[in-house]
């Protein structure tokens, strides 16, 4: 039987469609799940796509972080559902702070869209399984509330528990601290990053290929081997 | 019907490059003297009912839980006088 992974739609996201495909390109059912229910229908683990939800008013992600589907996630991801968060998704998980730390306007307040080179620097979360550590990978990044920021102890903690999933390389494309582009909570199985691999699944589209795939291929790889 | 105040400002050490970009645009304009700008939000709450003890502290846990995020932002709750209102 083939493991089903729910995709989150909050209003306001833009990237669920995409990230169903991904999931489905995977190998694995892609279940659409809707913000206002509380049932996750027994997904095997859940995604938060990337978009606007709530126009990112107040802050990026705090409304959506309320939705009756929210109360059910941060349950069950405390149980150890594996939980991913794509940019908005990332958001909204640092506001449930299922992830330590918060998002902020990109440090030259502009909008980014670009080719963005990464290091996976945890190949051992529930995301990354498939990926090698240090492996080097190029996903599109696209947002405004880019910018990782965490206290100092934040910081050093999650520096030394290897709490830090990726990291960006060449340029730091936000002003995140310590060019954090995603993190891992301590039992690896809820990881938010601002990048976008579910962008990256295909081999016609972008510079990275199916670098992104590994994300999707990790999760149905730890599904299938629980 | 009685107004609150809550004010959101970034904590001290949060960079924050809008605020930043305001100070950078005043001598510019002919502003001088201003040697840096802190943006934040202010939300201005209508109360039914009296504004007492229990309201306030109904108004602080919703700051703290909703309208700041405390990793990053402080906020600062006080009872908006009207003018020439007598106490």
């Amino acid at each position: 039987m083939s493991a089903r992974v729910g995709v989150i739609t909050f209003p306001g996201t833009l990237d669920d469609r995409d990230t169903q495909r991904a999931v489905r390109l995977a190998g694995a059912e892609a279940v659409p799940l809707w913000h206002k229910d509380k049932d996750l229908k027994q997904v095997d683990a859940v995604v938060l796509p990337g978009g606007f939800s709530y126009g990112d008013y107040l802050r990026a992600g705090a409304i959506s972080r309320f939705s009756p589907i929210m109360e059910t996630v941060i349950e069950q991801a405390k149980a150890g559902l594996p939980v991913l968060g794509i940019c908005n998704g990332f958001q909204v998980l640092t506001e449930t702070h299922l992830l330590p730390g918060a998002m902020l306007q990109n440090n030259h307040l502009q909008f980014i869209c670009r080719e963005q080179k990464l290091r996976v620097e945890n190949a051992d979360t529930a995301w990354t399984v498939d990926y090698e550590q240090g492996q080097e990978i190029h996903v599109p990044l696209k947002n405004m509330d880019g910018r990782y920021v965490a206290d100092e102890r934040t910081l050093a903690e999650l520096e030394a528990e290897g709490r830090v999933a990726f990291r960006y390389l060449d340029v730091n494309p936000n002003g995140s601290l310590n060019d954090i582009a995603g993190i891992t909570n301590a039992a690896g199985n809820v990881v938010g990053l601002m990048p976008h691999p579910e962008h990256a699944v295909e081999p016609l589209i972008g510079a990275g290929g199916t670098d992104g795939l590994g994300f999707f291929t990790s999760i149905l790889k730890k599904l299938v081997n629980a | 019907m009685a107004r609150v105040v809550v004010d959101v400002m970034l904590k001290p050490e949060i960079l924050d490059p809008q605020g930043q970009a305001v100070q950078r645009a005043l001598p510019r304009l002919g502003f001088e003297g201003i040697s840096d700008v802190r943006q934040g939000k202010r939300f201005e709450l209508e109360v039914e009912g009296p504004v007492d003890d229990a309201a306030l502290a109904r108004i602080r846990e919703m700051a703290e839980t909703f309208l700041a995020n405390t990793v990053i932002e402080d906020f600062v709750v006080r009872v908006d006088e009207p003018a020439g209102a007598t106490s």
